[in-house]
């Protein structure tokens, strides 16, 4: 037999026969379908049966409800809570994807020790021993004041805790970030003789005049602000905003008033000196005394439109016409806070603000601004001093006012940093102050610095050891409502999934910290565990905050209005904030902006940067805001690189123009150029702009009053 | 002077060929006779492959962790809609959860092995089965059971046999290049079928939707 082309040709034929007439081929084509619609390396989520459960979400003072749908008990979704008094299932982009946070590619999954500039995985008893022995040390030096400790503000117990250990430690120097409800309550304090809240009742006023808030840009509690827009095309009312630049909020205003950035209080004073002359303010509620007419003589006199006019670069028949507006409405009210109200502000811009509503008689009025008394519902029991407590305690606190801002200036300026160690819980300093590189070089300076977050954020990258938190959605915890809504709240979040890592709940931190240092400051912490503690301390309103997961005060207590109001704030120290740098050298202004996309000290999340527009951020490049007059005459073009310089920094980004934005001005984006180099998605995007930014201090609050710094342009 | 060019000087290449086709003339009978070998040869080894080789190398065949009596069960809790029920939302809870199992099983009730693996692997280690699931359709099909349990008033032997008789696991058989089930494409591997359970395709749903609805029914009713 010989073996030749036909018997190769017989073999191919029978084996395509062969195969043709069996399964194989149909079968296979049928698999390499399915398999091609159904990649093996696609994740798939499982499938099983869908709850939902109901908590708080913690990312903004909002204080927002929130409904976790999960799937077999894994979050997969977040939800407003339909019928809640704050946000009635409305929610914001950054509640929306809060589940991103729990997975974020820079959390921290175990303590952290850094030994020679490197971290070192540690155990909680490690990390824990290490914090102890180095605040043991400060105290037995005799220096238990220069241990300071920072948190983002002072209400509810975790904050509370953290109190307590920097005065149980001996330390005076508990400070909180700035925000607008610091000056807001400072400014009600000087003006009404009378500590308070502040709550601004939106929903029920027919004209709102912004003074360059953020009102749908996430000031105060975002996602109750976003109703009360909407709701204003039911109910007719009407927003003017005044603000240099068309915001989102100017947008979608009935009027823009586009006054110079840094006179918003000069416009305020001169419609008050409007409403005066023309005898259009509430007589009924304001005693005609020495006080009122001091102030009205000043406005009247100081504050002339025709003056003003210059100042503001808003004409004179437009301040009366606005002034008009306002004595028309039945319930007028005027806001204070720029962009999302997470800077302390002028005093005089808010006091200016005030004495408007003042003027129409809104104080405590339905549809006008709230001075509201808040009991936190707390019982904290008595503390042990030993003696380096007390010594410590009985120094002066290191920087007067409460300001970190202050507190990192004295670091900088001083040889050897008067801090020795600090404590850092859920804020940001290196991050969201302004100068936020010579923040970053005063904190490298502290020895010590203890990070609670649960992010490796600008300031943690910055710490000896690290004793991560969950983050909220993994802890229980009583959120006081901070925003300035006329509303009292005091919600419990609670527990949405097990911890993902080797974290601790910030609480029960604090408490193995105080029990690692032993002595009188393990003994002011009585409590096993922070639930304990939570319990104990809210025993006052725990069965309804409990039971009900919040404490809402069915009618907020209200602090009397003073019928003599004591204007003298406006009348001394009341020179206007300026923007640092010299005309000739910095030609043009630079202002920081808000957005609703962007959040401040914690990163945003990837789905909320993939939101932003690329005008704001494209790949990793950040831009500037020019008016196209102004980029005439600097000779730029939309998508040119250009260096920002102010006396502070400089920063390369790129051009885009708009018209909205006044000539002469230019703005950049806060929440950008995160230094986190873990998280892909937001790190190393854009530039931040409190590198370029100063902190200016108020005259009357001691706070950051910067709202913008002068700079110039040039092309790279 | 090669062959070739010596009959080439000689004549045309026309009396190449003749001569060539005169060589082959005294062997063509067997020539053709090894390409029908080969070709039957070919035939029989790539038809018998593909018949029974084949739907062997397809599919690897896995055992359940442990073996399940559904008769025993059924004899004791009921209908199957004692454990594979529907949630109060509608959606269908498919394979019980060791929450629902431990019911019962919190201890070792009986004296088969199969339940001592269940109680001491899972129960007591707090850890779900990880059963392998028979009638798991593609990620990219979206199934009812509502639809057709409650709705259609379908029983579950239509699509899932007589799986509540059975006394033991077979094992289960998983396609090497898509991932799923054998139960799916059917035992038979060309697809045949006899009862409406043996196959779970595409083409075995729009049979029935077609003979109950009139309608085969459209792409994104199942492929959201």
């Amino acid at each position: 037999m010989k073996v030749d082309r036909r018997s190769f040709l017989g073999l191919g034929l029978g084996a395509a026969a062969g195969v043709a007439v069996s399964p194989a081929t149909w079968k296979l084509m049928d698999d390499s379908s399915i398999w091609t619609q159904n990649w093996p390396w696609t994740p798939v989520p499982s499938d099983g049966e869908v709850t939902f459960d109901e908590t708080v979400c913690g990312l903004c003072s909002g204080n927002c409800g929130i409904s976790v749908r999960k799937i077999d008990g894994r979050p997969v979704k977040i939800e407003g809570t339909k019928g809640h008094p704050i946000n009635d299932g409305g929610v914001c982009l950054h509640g929306l994807c809060a589940l991103q946070y729990l997975h974020d590619p820079s959390r921290i999954k175990s303590p952290l020790i850094k030994i020679d500039g490197a971290w070192k995985k540690a155990t909680w008893e490690e990390a824990l021993a290490h914090a102890a022995k180095a605040l043991g040390d400060i105290r037995k030096a005799g220096k238990a004041n220069a241990i300071a400790c920072i948190t983002e503000n002072d209400k509810g117990t975790i904050p509370g805790l953290f109190k307590r250990l920097t005065t149980v430690l001996g330390s005076n120097n508990h400070y909180t970030m700035n925000t607008m409800g610091k000056t807001w309550s400072n400014t009600i304090e000087a003006i009404n003789g009378t500590k308070a809240d502040v709550g601004f009742d939106l929903k029920n006023s027919d004209l709102i005049l912004s003074f360059g808030t953020g009102f749908i840009e996430g000031w105060g509690s975002p996602v109750y602000n976003f109703q009360v827009n909407a709701q204003r095309k039911s109910s007719g009312a009407k927003l003017i905003q005044v603000e240099a630049r068309l915001s989102n909020t100017a947008a979608g205003a009935d009027t823009w008033v586009p006054a110079k950035p840094g006179t918003e209080a000069d416009l305020a004073l001169a419609i008050c000196g409007v409403l005066i002359t023309t005898g259009r303010y509430d007589k009924k509620t304001i005693q005609n005394d020495a006080a009122f007419k001091a102030f009205a003589k000043m406005v009247q006199e100081q504050y002339a439109p025709a003056k003003m006019a210059r100042i503001t670069g808003i004409d004179v028949a437009a301040i009366q016409k606005l002034a008009m507006a306002f004595a028309d409405a039945k319930t007028p009210i005027a806001i204070a806070g720029k962009g999302k109200g997470d800077s302390a502000g002028s005093t005089r811009e808010f006091a200016a603000v005030y004495a408007l509503n003042c003027l129409v008689g809104n104080i405590n009025a339905p549809g006008g601004v709230w001075l509201m008394e808040k009991d936190p519902g707390e019982v904290w029991p008595s503390i042990e001093m030993d003696a380096m407590a007390t010594a410590g305690i009985t120094q002066t606190k290191l920087v007067g006012t409460d300001s970190v801002d202050n507190l990192m200036a004295m670091v900088t300026a001083s040889a050897t940093s008067p801090v020795e160690a600090l404590l850092v819980y859920n804020a940001n300093p290196c991050y969201t102050l302004k100068n936020a590189k010579a923040v970053t070089e005063a904190v490298k300076k502290i020895p010590f610095v203890i990070s609670f977050s649960s992010y490796m954020d600008e300031t943690t990258q910055l710490a000896n050891v690290v004793l991560p938190s969950h983050m909220f959605l993994e802890r229980r915890e009583d959120l006081p409502l901070l925003g300035p809504v006329p509303l009292d709240i005091t919600a419990l979040s609670q527990p949405m999934i097990a911890p993902l890592f080797d974290t601790r709940h910030p609480g029960d931190s604090v408490l193995s910290l105080a029990a690692a240092m032993a002595g009188s400051v393990a003994a002011s912490f009585p409590w096993e565990t922070y639930d304990a503690c939570l319990e104990a301390v809210k025993a006052p309103v725990w069965e309804t905050l409990s039971e009900s997961g919040a404490v809402v005060k069915e009618s907020v207590t209200l602090v009397e209005k003073t019928d003599s109001m004591d204007f003298s704030l406006l009348l001394t120290d009341a020179a206007a904030i300026e923007a640092g740098g010299d005309e000739a050298s910095y030609p043009l202004v630079l202002i920081p902006v808000d957005n609703i996309r962007l959040t401040g000290g914690i990163a945003a999340s990837p789905f909320a940067v993939k939101t932003v527009s690329d005008t704001v951020i494209k790949g990793t490049d950040g831009f500037v805001e020019i008016n196209p007059v102004t980029a005439d005459k600097l000779r730029l073009s939309q998508g040119d690189k250009v260096l920002v310089t102010t006396p502070v920094g400089s920063a390369t980004v790129k051009v885009n123009l708009f018209d909205g934005i006044m000539p002469g001005v230019v703005a950049m984006a806060q929440g950008l150029g995160h230094a986190m180099a873990e998280n892909l998605y937001v790190g190393g995007k854009g530039v931040n702009v409190n590198e370029l930014l100063g902190p200016v201090m108020d005259a009357i609050s001691g706070l950051d009053a910067a709202w913008g710094i002068r700079a110039k342009i040039s092309k790279v | 002077m090669s062959k070739l060019e010596e009959k080439t000087e000689n004549g045309s290449t026309d009396s190449l060929e003749t001569g060539v086709s005169e060589e082959q003339k005294a062997e063509g009978d067997s020539g053709v006779g090894t390409g029908v070998l080969f070709f039957i040869a070919a035939f029989a080894v790539c038809f018998l492959s593909g018949w029974l080789l084949f739907p062997n190398l397809l599919y690897s065949k896995k055992e359940q962790p442990f073996s399940f009596n559904h008769a025993l069960h059924v004899e004791e809790m009921g209908g199957c809609d004692s454990c594979h029920y529907f949630r109060e939302d509608g959606s269908f809870a498919g394979i019980p959860k060791l929450a629902q199992c431990v019911d019962c099983h919190a201890e070792v009730m009986g004296d088969t092995e199969d339940e001592a693996i269940f109680v001491a692997e899972y129960v007591e280690k707090e850890k779900e089965v990880p059963w392998l699931i028979y009638s798991e359709q593609p990620d990219c099909v979206f199934f009812s059971h509502s639809a057709h349990v409650v709705g259609a008033q379908m029983d579950c032997v239509s699509c899932h046999g007589h799986i509540g008789e059975s006394t033991t696991m077979k094992p289960y058989e998983e396609n090497r290049i898509t991932g799923y089930s054998r139960d799916i494409w059917g035992k038979n591997a060309w697809g045949f079928k006899k009862n409406s359970w043996d196959r779970m395709k595409m083409d075995d749903c729009a049979e029935c939707h077609e003979k109950e609805t009139g309608s085969k029914g459209a792409c994104f009713q199942c492929h959201k």
